[in-house]
Order: structure tokens, then sequence, then C-alpha cells
């Protein structure tokens, strides 16, 4: 058999406190595409990072071509041809498109840059990816996908022999993904290694050859796409049997008998949404279900108070109740998990449970003080009870794995003591594992008797979450479905407008 | 023990101890005398230690006001400005050229001086919290309008005065101490109270590290900011009161110049990161003091006033360098090279 493109032994990488990486290997074929799988926090983005040169590895040993390689920078790693593309694109968005692609690289003519070769090389490169843009134009003012496209398309262009691509399929429309992995196979044909990071399994046996799984740090195994069944997959991600993860996916879909209505929406606006009219009821779990832009999340910071209302009434139990910021909508027991965990959410710095009861703090008010000790209790509580997976309450959230911090944000909310959660794609970019964990969490909590509106854009997790849904369409409710009728085929539906006659 | 050693307050209340440990080494080398030496004179201390406690206590009320506003990852670059218009406020009232109704009351001079520094912070406040003014343009509005602000009170004048109360602001002494160090102190613990008995402290990281996520985590950020920088501006009108008494008069053109690069520099100092978040005032307090140190260091040893603010540049690098963890792993990483070599 032929040398590997890259082999990666014995790759060990710890930070205090946590062993990122245990005795790890990884090992990639040119022309084919791997991989790599597991849950949040397995180790797949330190094990890019130490390949990439982000992170020095305690350990191990990196052949490339089968020469041993060490890399020192990320700088280091592109020279050596290796070319990573993230999942938060980063290039400079106030910068042209062709900038972008030829930065710290520019052709040069009598000691001056050449644009008009760097514009026209670009727009040669951009072609082979069916984009046919004005590569002139600042990248920002292209749309994410696009802006991914260019990012591979400069990735591909420094000669790159090793693409990774870190969850590139994200932010991406379902036509966008299509293009993307003709493209993949497309880079694959022409001999390029290329390292395939998701969460979306579906999309591992549409367009991978191999795959790689890691668990807790740990090496798990290397296995042919074709000869691994998903359900085994999935075993193998979670260290658990099928059977197990059956039931983790039972849910609740009868709505309560004679449900208590909480709250009442009349014709409200706000700067982004006009006309807004609806009500949730008390242990109920209601969803919000739309394309991108039809208006879910603007309806959801509308209730929160995060944008000015501008116009209509919010009835709660039946009283007229002003809210004009998230404090109000706070005391008047609604709770808001953002859909942009890291922009909207955490505040990076601060401990977990700093991060737990600011919320609850702002509540009561900044002039009556959680006391450290009710403080700790509160963390400790929900770090137990949601297992949140942290070495202590005092380490800094931006330390944990996405699915750990979603579910902190949701320790936030809860230790206010809410009767409305409004949740905003609360499993975006999170493992297995942890989304049906917090699907779980919104159900029995529904139970309890809380309202919970989930909004979400994976349609079947709606459908097992959601007693009543209304879906959006163009800045406008255009459908309400309960019970049973709550069927994939109904949501496409309403959302395509067929049912409007 | 692990815990006072990841405080904030430990580099700078070290790198104190350094600089006024090594002063007094080359001070007797030099000189052959103690640079501690404390005398008692009319039942008050007297002393290079009391000098720099007394000039000190100016920078330590500034860099309170100053680390709350660069905690919320602001700034306020205005400070100098307001110091000006407070003391000339004050000393135009005692001197009873404003507002001759009050009698060149010394009390009510400092409570208008005081407001009027309020003020001045809430139109900073207002600028950046309500119309999303970036603080540093905000403030520089103040900056250079301020000193103009203070002339017009003043007619343009240096307004000298003659009031031993108002010269007690700076000159007196309470048991033997001077009594801008009581003033710095009691601000010390107002500011450690507010913070700490309310969820003020908490707040303001929270603004300074995400200031969306804290607004929709239900801090009123905005309302918040707004208190922050009129906090600062009492500060610094409070700074500009206990100069003025010192200097016995304001003058509006040299009054607190260049104090708003003292204050940040305090702050840095201190270990409070500039763009926001985990923040301490008595960091902030040691830094204050060690600016005033290397001032007193100056004018003991003699510099020619050429190269003081060399000097003090010089100072100020090797204090940076000290306090950067990577500089200092390079050092640690030199010295057991050559230790091994030796070895």
């Amino acid at each position: 058999m032929a040398t590997k493109l890259l082999r990666m032994e014995h790759v060990n990488k710890s930070f205090p406190g946590v062993v990122a990486l245990n005795d790890v290997e990884f090992s990639l074929e040119a022309g084919s595409i791997h991989a790599l799988l597991g849950e949040n926090g397995a180790g797949k983005s330190t094990l890019i990072k130490v390949l990439t040169g982000v992170e020095k590895m305690d350990g191990g040993e990196v052949y490339l071509d089968g020469n041993e390689i060490h890399v020192t920078s990320p700088f280091d790693a592109q020279k050596k041809g290796i070319s990573t593309v993230y999942q938060e694109v980063n290039l400079c968005p106030d910068l042209s498109v062709a900038e972008n692609i030829f930065i710290g690289r520019e052709p040069k003519k009598h000691g001056h840059i050449d644009w008009k070769k760097i514009n026209e090389d670009s727009k040669e490169l951009i072609k082979e990816f069916d984009l046919n843009l004005d590569v002139t134009k600042k990248l920002g003012a292209f749309p994410v996908a696009v802006q991914q496209m260019i990012a591979i398309a400069r990735a591909v262009d420094i000669k790159a022999k090793i693409l990774i691509l870190d969850e590139p399929t994200s932010s991406l429309s379902q036509a966008e993904v299509e293009k993307l992995f003709d493209i993949m196979r497309e880079l694959k044909k022409r001999g390029l290694g290329i390292v395939f990071v998701t969460h979306f399994l579906d999309q591992v046996y549409e367009v991978t050859d191999t795959i790689t799984v890691l668990r807790n740090g740990g090496y798990v195994g290397t296995y042919k796409t074709d000869e691994l069944e998903k359900p085994a997959l999935i075993g193998k991600m979670l260290g658990k049997d099928f059977d197990s993860l059956a039931e983790i996916s039972v849910t609740q879909r009868e709505a309560g008998e004679n449900p208590e209505k909480f709250i009442d929406v009349e014709n409200a606006g706000t700067a982004k949404i006009k006309n807004v009219s609806f009500s949730l009821n008390k242990g109920e779990v209601s969803g919000l279900s739309g394309l991108l832009g039809s208006g879910r999340t603007e309806t959801a910071r509308l209730l929160f108070g995060a944008d000015k209302m501008t116009e209509g009434h919010i009835k709660i139990h039946d009283k007229n109740v002003s809210i004009k910021n998230p404090l109000d909508a706070i005391r008047c027991d609604i709770a808001f998990c953002s859909e942009n965990r890291k922009t909207e959410g955490i505040i990076g710095e601060l401990s977990i449970m700093d991060n737990i009861i600011i919320a609850l703090q702002a509540k009561r008010g900044l002039m009556h003080v959680v006391s450290k000790k009710e403080a700790a209790e509160i963390a400790d509580k929900y770090i137990k009870e949601l297992n949140i997976k942290t070495p202590s309450r005092d380490q800094k959230i931006k330390n944990l794995s996405g699915g750990n911090q979603q579910k902190v944000l949701l320790a936030r909310w809860l230790a206010t003591d809410p009767e409305l959660l409004i949740m905003d794609e609360p499993t975006r970019g999170i493992d297995i594992g942890a989304k049906a964990e917090i699907q779980r969490i919104v159900v029995d909590l529904a139970k309890t008797g809380m309202s919970c509106l989930f909004i979400s854009s994976e349609l079947e997790e709606m459908q097992r979450c959601c007693n009543t849904m209304y879906v959006l369409r163009d800045k406008k409710i255009v459908d309400k479905l309960s019970g049973d009728n709550i069927t994939e085929a109904n949501i496409m539906k309403s959302i395509a407008g067929e049912g409007e006659n | 023990m692990k815990k006072f050693k990841n405080s904030l307050e430990i580099r700078p209340f070290l790198a104190l101890i350094v600089i006024l440990l090594a002063c007094e080494v080359l001070y007797r080398v030099m000189f052959g005398d103690s640079f501690f030496k404390i005398t008692m004179v009319d039942g008050h201390f007297y002393g290079r230690l009391i000098d720099i406690l007394r000039n000190g206590s100016k920078y330590v009320i500034l860099a309170i006001g100053m680390t709350m506003v660069l905690a919320t990852a602001g700034t306020d670059i205005s400070v100098g400005s307001v110091m000006a218009i407070a003391a000339s406020v004050a000393c135009s009232i005692v001197d009873e050229r404003i507002l001759p109704s009050l009698h060149g009351n010394v009390f009510a001079a400092v409570l208008i001086a005081l407001l009027v520094g309020a003020l001045c912070g809430a139109w900073n406040g207002f600028l950046v919290a309500k119309l999303n003014v970036q603080p540093i343009v905000a403030t520089m509005i103040l900056l250079t309008a301020g000193r103009g602000i203070a002339q017009l009170v003043s007619d343009g004048k240096i307004v000298t005065i003659n009031s031993d109360a108002y010269y007690f602001i700076n000159g007196g002494y309470f048991l033997g101490l001077p009594i801008p160090f009581y003033i710095a102190l009691f601000v010390l613990v107002i500011a450690i109270i507010l913070t700490k008995r309310t969820a003020l402290g908490m707040a303001i990281e929270s603004i300074g590290i995400n200031s969306e996520s804290s607004r929709l985590s239900g801090i009123l950020v905005s309302k918040n900011l707004w208190v922050i920088y009129i906090f600062c501006g009492i500060m610094a009108a409070l700074t500009g009161i206990v100069e003025s008494a010192g200097i016995k008069g304001a003058d509006c053109n040299n009054c607190g110049l260049l104090y708003e690069m003292d204050g940040i520099l305090a702050v840095a100092l201190g270990g409070t990161a500039l763009n926001g978040g985990r923040f301490s005032f008595v960091s902030s307090a040691l830094g204050a003091l060690i600016v005033q140190t290397i001032s007193t260091v100056i004018y003991a040893f003699g510099v020619t006033p050429e190269l003081t603010k060399v000097f003090k540049a010089l100072i100020v690098v090797i204090i940076c360098l000290a306090q950067s963890p990577i500089f200092m792993a390079k050092l640690k990483g030199i010295f057991s090279k050559k230790g091994s070599v030796a070895a």
C-alpha cells in the first residue's frame, strides 16, 4: 500500500485540568474524504489545532508523505500544504474578495502589488467554484455561504495537499451544501486529502470514504464509511448502545387538558417585524417554524423586549404588561436563550457560577446581591441537574464545550424560575447526546407547567417536542398546527404556502 | 496561598515593594542616608514615604474612577479637563468671584465642584450610553472643550485663593498623616462597598466582557454605564479639588494636564485589562502609588529635568515587562538554559 498522505501517532495534549487528547492516532489518504467525528469535547477541535500548529502537542509524531514534520504555527502549516477552513469564516470582511484570496502572497510587479493580476486570477479561480461575482467588492457583502466557498477557494489555491473543513455546513442551506459536496468530490479527484468535521451524520454518509471517531479525548477507531451503519456509529460516538439512545428520544405529544393561557400577543410589532398575534399556554411546548429570515428570531426578541416594541399589546395572565427591555421581560417571568451563544449568550471571562446567576441577580436588582453561598448552591444544583461537565463551578465558561455552554445558559434562565422559556436554536452546533438531553429537558419543563417556545431549523426535532406550532413565512405567522397535525409534510406545506387556498 | 498568588493585587504590590527597596539601597549607596527616613515635626510625620502618600492620593482617587470605566471596556480621557473645571469652580467660589452669596464657604464650594464633575460625567455617559458614541471620541469632546469651560469660569485668569480651610484639604494632617490619604482611603472603601456589597461589580465586569450578552441577561447596560461615567466625573472633580488645594489656586491651563494618561497608566500598572473585564480597585490604588513613587524618586535622586520623562518611561517599561507573563517565561528560559550549560 502506498504511503499515507498524513499520519499522526500517539498524539497527547493536556490543558490545565483536562486531558484533551490521549494517545490519539489519525491517518489520511490522498484522494479521500475522511470524517472526523465525536461529541463536543471529544477532542476533534484539539486534534485539528495540533495539526495546524495553533496548539503545541505534548507528545506524538506527525508524518506528511512519510516524513516526520513539526508544525510550529498556522502559517507554517499552510506552507507545508495543510489548509483549514473554519466554521466561522476567518477572512477579513472589510477587504475585497480578491484581496482575501491573495492576502499574504500578493503577486508583485516592479515592487508594487499587481492588482490587475490579483483581480483576474481571483476571478478565474472562483469560476472553478461556480461563483461569478465581482471580486473587487468587499467580502462582507456576500452571504456566509459564498464567503465559505471563497475561503475554500483560497485554501485550495495555495497548493494545499490537505484541506481541513471544520463544520463548514452548519451555516449553509441544503442547496449550498450540495454545491460544497460537489466541490469536495472534485478536489478529491485532484488528489487532495480532505478532513471533514461535522455534526450532521447524513452528510457523513453522503460524502465521506472513511470515518475516525474520537470520544473523551481518546481514539475509538477508524472505519470504512460504507461498512459502518449509522446506529453503530452513534453508539461509538456516545459510548452507549443504540437501545439506550432510542430511550432518550421519547417524547410527549399530547397537549394538557384545558390548558391555562399564559401570554397573549396582540398585533405587536418592532422595527423588524409587524402585526404579530398569538398566544402561548402553560404546560405546552410551542414551536416557531419557518425558513431562515422568516421572522422566528424577531418574534422571540419581540416577546423578550430585546428589540423595542413599537405597537400592539402583550397580556400575561390576561393583564396588560409593558415590556420595554429584557429586564422587564425577566421580571414578567420570561426567559430567552439566544441563537447566538457566543455573542448574545455567554460572558466568556466570567465563571460558570456568575454566568448562571447573572439573570437572577438582574431580576432581583443589583442592590440585592445574591450571596456567595446561595450562588454556589444554585450553580452546583444546576451543574448536577443538567449534567454540565466541568471540573468546578469556578471554571470560566469559555473553556467549556458548546453543548455544556448551552446547558449553563439554560441554567441561567432556569435559575430565574421562568413561566415562559424561549429557546432559539438551542441545539445548533452541539452533539447528538447533548441535543437529545436538551430536547428532553424542554419537554420535562413543560410537564412541570412551564410554557416553552422552541425555535429550531430541524423539523424532526420540532415535530418531536412541540404540542403546537406556528409557521412563519415572510415575517408573518401563516399557520398554526397542533397535536397530530404537526408532521414534517404539513409544516413544509405551510412554509411553501400550499395550504393557503 | 494559591488564591493570593492568583489575585490581581499581588503583582502591583510586589512591583511597589521592589521599587521602594531598590530606591532604599541606591539611596544609601549614593547619599549614605535612608530613603525611608521619616521624622516627626509638630506632631506630623515628614519624609518621602509621606510625600508619596500625600501626592499619590490624587492618583488613587482618579484611578478608582478610571478603573470602573476601563473595566466596562470604555475609557475617559476627559478627566484632566474635568479636574481643571472643578478646580476653577471651587477656587472661584472660595474667592467669591462667582456665587458671592455663598461668602466663600469651602464646604459649599467643594460640593458644587463635585456636582459639576458629576454633570461632566453625565454628559460623557449620555454620549457613550445613550448615543453609542465610542468612549474615546465621546470623552475627547470634554478633553478639548473642558479647559475652555474652566477658563470661562475663571475669566481666563489663574485664580489664587486665600483660605486655610481650603488649604487643609491638601496640606492638613489627621493623626500625623496627610488629609489626602484619608480622602483616598474613604473613596477606596466606598468604591469597594459599592461594587462588592451590591452586584454592580459583576455588572461592570460582564458589560466589559460582553455587553450584548449582559443586556439580554437583564442588566440595564446603558443605565449602568451612565452611573459609571458620572462616578468617574465625580472622582476627577475630587482630584481637581485636592490638586488645587495643594497649589493654593486654580490654573486652568495646567491643572490636571496629562492626568488622564497617568490615570490610565495607574490602572494598567495595577493589572486591570484596558479592554474590559476583571478589575480591582486595590490594584489600581497600588498602581497609582507606583506612578507617584516614580516621580518622587526622580526628584529624590536629583535627575536633571530634561531626563525625567525618559527616566519615567524607562521605569514604566521595566514594570510592564515584569508583568508580562510571556516576557517572564522567556527570561526564565534564558536563565535556565544558562544554568544547565554551567552545570
